[in-house]
C-alpha cells in the first residue's frame, strides 16, 4: 500500500514537474504566426498574449473576448468566470489587461461556424491595464484659435466690401 | 479646334465647389458634437481645424468666384470631380491629426476610400480610436454613399438648372422623381429612416450578444451606415468578425442587399409596388450574379477543405460573397486567409462578383446590374438575328420600372462602361504585380478597389509603396464617379494647356 502511494506520489510530482516546464517553455506565439500558419497549429495548444479589446461579450456561461497583440486580433472563447477576472477592456480611454491565453487554436472552428479563433484553457494576467492620459494638446488649441481668426477677419472684411 | 476655358468658367467652377465644400464643412459639426458628449476633447479639436480649414477655403472660393450663372455640361462634371478630391484632403485633415495614420498620404487614402464607399483602410490601432473619429470614418461612407453632391442638393442649392448635371456626375443617371432636388431628398428620406431602423436591429442584437449598451448602439449606427451604403469600413479592426455573432451577420447580410438594390425600387417597394422587386431586370440579374458567383466560390472552398461543416463553408463563402456583390467589404475572416485558406477558383468567384457590383442609382460601384442585364440581352438579340429569317424584325425589351426597348444606344453606353472598368481593374492589376504581388492576388486588390468593394487579400497595407497606394486612391475615385467626370476634366485641363 505504501508503495503504491509512494509510486502515486512521484507520478504526480513529475506530471506536474513535466506541465509546468512544459508552460514554462511554450512560446507565446504572434497572431501572425497563428494566421498565417493556420493549418500546422489547427486543432494544437498554443500560447497567445495580448491586449483585451472592446467588449467582453457574455454568452450564457461562455464568453467572446478579443485580444490583440499589436498586428490583429483574435477571438477567444472562454468560460464566463474568466473573463470576469478581466478588469479593463482597450479603447480610445482605457489600455486593456495584457493576457496570456493558453488554449486550442482553430483554424475554421466547427463550433462557432468557421471562425478562426482560440478556446481557452487558462488565462493569466501579465499586465493590469488601466485608464490612458489623454491631456488636452496645446499645439491643436492655438491652430484652431488662429484659423478661428482668419475666419473673423474675413468676415469683417466682407462687411467692409458690403458697405 | 481645342478651345480655351475663359476666366468666366473657373468662376462658376471655383464658385459652386465652394458652396459644396461648405456644405462638407457643415457635416463636421457631427463629429464636433459628438466629441463633446463623449467628452473627446482633442479629436472634437481635430474636427474643429478640419472644419475651419474648410470654411475659409469654401468661403474665399464662393466670395473669389462669385456668380449667378449656371452651370453647362462640363463646368457640372468638373465641380463633381473636383468636389470629391477636395472632400477627400479636407476629410483626411482630421484622420491625420489624431495620429492614428502614420502619413497625410495614408489619411488621403482613407479619407477616399470612406467616400467613395471603398472601405479599404490603413489606419492604426483602429481598436484605440476614439469615437469621434469612428463616427467621422462611417458618417463619410453615408455621405459618399449618398453622394457629395447629393448632399448639397439636398440641402444647400435651391432648385436650378445645373443641378441635373452635377447629379448626373456623379453617377446617377436615373431621377425618381421628376426634379433631382426632390430625387435627391427621397435618397435621404429613405436613408435615413433604414438608418433609424438598422441601428435598432443591430443594437439590440449587440446587447443581447453581451454588448455594452452604448457601445452596442454606437457600432449598431456606424454599421448600418457602412452595410446601406455598402462601404464596409467598421469600428474595429476585425471587421464582423468582431461580434461573434450570426444574428449579426444575417442582418448585415439584409442590409447589404438594400443597399445594392435601386432607389427607384426602393421607392416603387415604398408606393406599395412590391411586383416591381421580382419584374426588375436588375434583381433578377442580381439573383442570379449572385448564385452563379456563390457557386463558384462553394466549388471552390469545398475542393480546400478548410471548412469541415457545410454550414461554415456557406457562412464563411457566403457572407464574402454578398460582401463582395454588394460592394461593401465587411470581411468575417482575416485577409490573409484569402490567400492561405482559399483557392484560386474561390478567389475568382469573389473577384467576378466584385467586379459586378449592385444596381444602377444605388450605393454600389463597379459595373452594375443593369449594364450586365442590356449585354445579356443585347447577345440574346444578335443570336436571335442569326437564326431567325433576315426579314424578321428582331425586337428585345426588358422591364426596369417600365418596359424598355433594346437599342443600339443602349447597348453601346453599356459596354463603354462595361470596357472601361475591365481596363481600370486590369491597369491597377498591373501596378499591384510592379511591386511584386501575384497576378491573382493583383487583380483581387484591385478590383475591390476600382469596383469600391474594400475586400483585401492582404496587399493594403500602411507599408505598401506610395505609388500604389496613389493607384488604388485614383481608381477609388474613377469607378466611384463612373468616369465621365473625371474624363471631362482630363479634358479640360488638356484645353487650358493646349486649346486656343
Amino acid at each position: 500500500m505504501k508503495k503504491n502511494q509512494g509510486i502515486c506520489i512521484t507520478l504526480f510530482f513529475l506530471l506536474f514537474f513535466n506541465c509546468f516546464i512544459a508552460s514554462a517553455n511554450a512560446a507565446i506565439l504572434s497572431s501572425r504566426e497563428l494566421i498565417g500558419n493556420a493549418v500546422n497549429y489547427d486543432g494544437k495548444t498554443i500560447v497567445y498574449s495580448g491586449e483585451v479589446i472592446g467588449d467582453i461579450m457574455l454568452r450564457g456561461e461562455h464568453a467572446w473576448v478579443n485580444i490583440s497583440d499589436g498586428s490583429n486580433s483574435i477571438g477567444v472563447w472562454m468560460d464566463a468566470r474568466m473573463a470576469r477576472e478581466i478588469r479593463f477592456s482597450g479603447d480610445y480611454k482605457n489600455r486593456g489587461d495584457k493576457i496570456e491565453v493558453t488554449g486550442v487554436f482553430h483554424r475554421a472552428c466547427p463550433e462557432h461556424g468557421g471562425d478562426l479563433d482560440i478556446h481557452a484553457k487558462t488565462i493569466r494576467r501579465i499586465e493590469a491595464g488601466g485608464p490612458l492620459k489623454r491631456d488636452l494638446q496645446a499645439r491643436k488649441k492655438n491652430i484652431s484659435i488662429v484659423l478661428f481668426g482668419a475666419l473673423i477677419l474675413i468676415w469683417i472684411l466682407t462687411l467692409f466690401k458690403r458697405s | 479646334m481645342i478651345l480655351r476655358p475663359r476666366l468666366e468658367d473657373l468662376k462658376i467652377i471655383g464658385f459652386y465647389l465652394g458652396k459644396i465644400i461648405l456644405g462638407l464643412a457643415l457635416t463636421m459639426t457631427i463629429p464636433i458634437a459628438a466629441g463633446l458628449l463623449f467628452w473627446e476633447l482633442n479629436p472634437s479639436l481635430d474636427f474643429l481645424i478640419g472644419m475651419e480649414i474648410s470654411v475659409l477655403l469654401g468661403v474665399l472660393l464662393v466670395r473669389l468666384c462669385r456668380t449667378d450663372k449656371d452651370l453647362n455640361w462640363m463646368q457640372g462634371m468638373i465641380v463633381v470631380s473636383l468636389s470629391w478630391v477636395a472632400a477627400m484632403f479636407l476629410g483626411a485633415i482630421p484622420l491625420h491629426l489624431s495620429g492614428h495614420w502614420n502619413s497625410f498620404l495614408d489619411a488621403c487614402f482613407d479619407s477616399m476610400s470612406g467616400f467613395a464607399t471603398t472601405g479599404l483602410a490603413l489606419v492604426q490601432d483602429l481598436d484605440h480610436l476614439s469615437y469621434t473619429h469612428n463616427l467621422w470614418r462611417h458618417i463619410i461612407m453615408f455621405l459618399g454613399g449618398q453622394g457629395i453632391v447629393v448632399i448639397a442638393l439636398s440641402f444647400f442649392v435651391r432648385g436650378f438648372s445645373g443641378a441635373f448635371k452635377m447629379y448626373v456626375g456623379e453617377a446617377r443617371e436615373e431621377k425618381i422623381l421628376p426634379n433631382v432636388v426632390h430625387t435627391s431628398r427621397f435618397i435621404w428620406l429613405v436613408s435615413l429612416v433604414y438608418l433609424i431602423l438598422g441601428t435598432l436591429a443591430l443594437g439590440i442584437t449587440g446587447v443581447v450578444n453581451g454588448m455594452r449598451p452604448l457601445n452596442s448602439f454606437f457600432h449598431g449606427a456606424c454599421i448600418f451606415m457602412t452595410a446601406f451604403d455598402t462601404g464596409g469600413f467598421s469600428p474595429q479592426s476585425q471587421s464582423i468578425l468582431y461580434y461573434h455573432s450570426a444574428a449579426y451577420e444575417i442582418i448585415t447580410i439584409v442590409i447589404m442587399v438594400m443597399g445594392a438594390l435601386n432607389f427607384k425600387l426602393h421607392y416603387h417597394l415604398w408606393i406599395g409596388n412590391r411586383r416591381e422587386i421580382y419584374r426588375n431586370i436588375e434583381t433578377s440579374v442580381l439573383f442570379l450574379t449572385v448564385a452563379s458567383s456563390f457557386s463558384i466560390v462553394a466549388l471552390g472552398l469545398s475542393k480546400t477543405g478548410s471548412y469541415s461543416s457545410v454550414w461554415s463553408l456557406f457562412r464563411k463563402g457566403f457572407y464574402q460573397l454578398i460582401s463582395a456583390h454588394s460592394g461593401t467589404g465587411f470581411q468575417t475572416i482575416y485577409p490573409q486567409q484569402f490567400t492561405m485558406d482559399w483557392n484560386h477558383l474561390s478567389l475568382v468567384g469573389v473577384i467576378l462578383a466584385m467586379s459586378l457590383g449592385g444596381a444602377i442609382c444605388s450605393t454600389t460601384g463597379a459595373i452594375k446590374m443593369l449594364r450586365i442585364g442590356i449585354i445579356v440581352k443585347a447577345f440574346k438579340q444578335d443570336l436571335k438575328r442569326i437564326i431567325m429569317p433576315e426579314r424578321a424584325l428582331v425586337i428585345e425589351k426588358m422591364h426596369h420600372i417600365k418596359e424598355v426597348f433594346l437599342d443600339d444606344k443602349l447597348v453601346r453606353g453599356a459596354l463603354i462602361i462595361t470596357l472601361a472598368y475591365i481596363i481600370l481593374y486590369v491597369a491597377g492589376a498591373l501596378v499591384g504585380m510592379f511591386y511584386g504581388n501575384s497576378f491573382l492576388n493583383s487583380l483581387f486588390e484591385s478590383t475591390s478597389a476600382a469596383a469600391n468593394v474594400g475586400l483585401s487579400c492582404g496587399i493594403t497595407n500602411a507599408g505598401m509603396p506610395a505609388v500604389l497606394k496613389t493607384t488604388y486612391i485614383i481608381q477609388m475615385w474613377i469607378g466611384r464617379l463612373e468616369f465621365m467626370s473625371v474624363f471631362t476634366i482630363l479634358g479640360f485641363l488638356i484645353a487650358i494647356v493646349r486649346g486656343k
